[in-house]
């Protein structure tokens, strides 16, 4: 049973592409690192972040972690870059940067 | 022993989707299947099964439904004709690309315009490349036959495709016919219960269906979907080994009726072929060699056997009942003629477009295609590649 979708990659021979590209398994899409479509990348300066948490549930890749009441770092791998939580920050705490 | 019963081929369906008592049909209705989903209706209130039947607004979400509850790990089923098909058309790539093994009593209607309920084979045949297997009946037994085979083809582990089992609407759906039917609980153990590998509700492994594949993943899924549509070749052998011991009757992916030792040939598909049968007893009577040979299997396409069996016939004429717009001939000419060429034969083969929207296809004209063919051959006389019969012109 091909039940490890780490297995299945770009190199994967026609053989062991799953019947119909199903995926087996929960929470696969962590393996996705969509973080690679990123054209701008946005950039949190830690002294104008006061900590509201606004940002973290509008971003619709999730890539905000938020740990006893403080926003931490950007998930890279995950952040396509759209740029909403920059519009969202009302403290101007986020920029975007051209580039990865 | 087995049942005698006169049904229509709609009826002689439901009867067989009442004995193998699916988990889920969604369905639409649309001339000349509405019955189909009618009768089914009526099992279910009757209590004689307990399909999950789900009255939806559109074919678009018949095929959606029937779709969701097939990955959700359920036997599933649906019915449809002509433009209901057509309001299908993106599902029924997504089920087979999916793998999706559900069935479709398929009517065959043709499709608008000028709208037209009558039998054509336009609605299948325009579907013939969205990867679905696509099994045609001659008449109401087999229309009843090939849907009891139906599951066990589309369902083996091997294929793990959708399949459209076909008749000719009206033609066959409404006339009313003797069946032998095959006792519920034979059915039963012959059909089996639905057991897929993986499926959506199965708590013990998660899984994702129809995810997007980028094109380095593309052309590889393509592949093992053409594959699986391979294999089903040798799975409808075994089926149909295996439904002749429960049923007497023999199934193959085409009949060769006369065929063996004749020099003229017609190759039809569906109802018709019954009307080219009375023609050829009739010519052979006189002392004429002619024989026919009438595709039960389409998809996958039988090519190279359908040209050997042909090879030793001097000429053949390949009947489709759907234009192809391609200005040359309807598909099963081409596809036949594709694989005459592939084997190298000598066989001369001609095309013709019957029975539009309905049009009737009688004796005398399989005749007079017979005797032009003759004429081409024996008297060197030039006949089109490609005409209408009983055109008036
Ligand atoms: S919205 Fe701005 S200020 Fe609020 S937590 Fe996010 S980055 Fe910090
Ligand atoms: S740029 Fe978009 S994806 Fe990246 S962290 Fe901000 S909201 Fe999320």
């Amino acid at each position: 049973m091909k039940t490890d979708v780490s297995k299945i990659n770009e190199k994967s021979k026609w053989q062991d592409i799953t019947p119909g590209n199903q995926i087996y398994g929960g929470g696969t899409s962590k393996e996705f690192n969509t973080g690679e479509w990123r054209t701008s990348t946005p950039v949190l300066d830690e002294d104008k972040c006061v900590h509201c948490l606004l940002c973290a549930p509008v971003c619709p890749d999730s890539c905000i972690p938020v740990a006893d009441g403080k926003r931490l770092a950007f998930d890279l791998e995950h952040c396509k870059g759209c740029g909403i939580c920059a519009y969202q920050c009302k403290f101007g705490a986020i920029s975007m940067k051209e580039g990865k | 022993m087995a049942i005698r019963e006169r049904l229509s081929g709609n009826e002689a369906v439901a009867y067989a989707i009442k004995q193998i008592n699916p988990d889920v049909m969604p369905a639409f209705p649309i001339t000349p299947s509405t019955e189909i989903p009618q009768f089914v209706s009526t099992f279910i209130s009757n209590g004689e099964i307990d399909t999950e039947f789900i009255p939806v607004e559109s074919e678009h979400s018949a095929m959606s439904a029937a779709i969701g509850a097939e990955a959700a790990g359920c036997r599933t089923l649906t019915a449809t004709s002509s433009c209901g098909m057509a309001l299908m058309w993106e599902e029924l790539y997504v089920a087979a690309s999916n793998r999706l093994p559900l069935a479709l009593a398929l009517v065959n209607r043709a499709l608008s315009g000028p709208i037209n309920i009558n039998c054509d084979h336009s609605d299948s045949m325009g579907a013939r490349d969205t990867g679905w297997i696509q099994i045609y009946a001659e008449n109401n037994q087999e229309a009843y036959d090939n849907f009891i085979q139906a599951f066990r083809i589309s369902e083996h582990k091997d294929v793990r495709l959708p399949i459209m089992i076909c008749q000719d609407g009206f033609i066959t759906s409404h006339a009313v016919e003797n069946i032998e039917l095959i006792e519920d609980d034979r059915v039963k153990a012959f059909v089996g219960s639905y057991e897929p590998e993986q499926y959506l509700l199965n708590p013990d492994m998660p899984m994702a269906v129809g995810p997007y594949a980028t094109s380095p993943y593309y052309m590889e899924t393509k592949m093992a979907q053409n594959t699986a549509m391979k294999n089903a070749k040798q799975v409808i052998l075994d089926i149909a080994k295996e439904f002749e011991e429960i049923s007497g009757r023999k199934y193959s992916f085409f009949e060769e009726y006369r065929l063996d030792d004749a020099d003229y040939a017609i190759v039809i598909i569906g109802s018709a072929a019954g009307t080219t049968k009375e023609a050829i007893d009739e010519l052979r009577a006189e002392g004429k060699k002619v024989g026919l040979l009438k595709i039960r299997v389409f998809r996958p396409f039988p090519g190279d056997e359908i040209a050997k069996a042909l090879s030793h016939t001097k000429a053949v004429a390949i009947l489709d009942r759907s234009e192809g717009f391609r200005a040359g001939g309807g598909p099963l000419s081409a596809e036949v003629k594709e694989h005459l060429y592939d084997i190298g034969a000598s066989t001369k083969a001609v095309s013709y477009i019957y029975g539009l929207g309905g049009r009737d296809y009688r004796v005398d004209d399989a005749k007079k295609v017979f005797a032009e063919l003759y004429d081409m051959i024996e008297n060197g006389i030039e006949i089109p590649q490609y005409q209408y019969i009983g055109l008036r012109k």
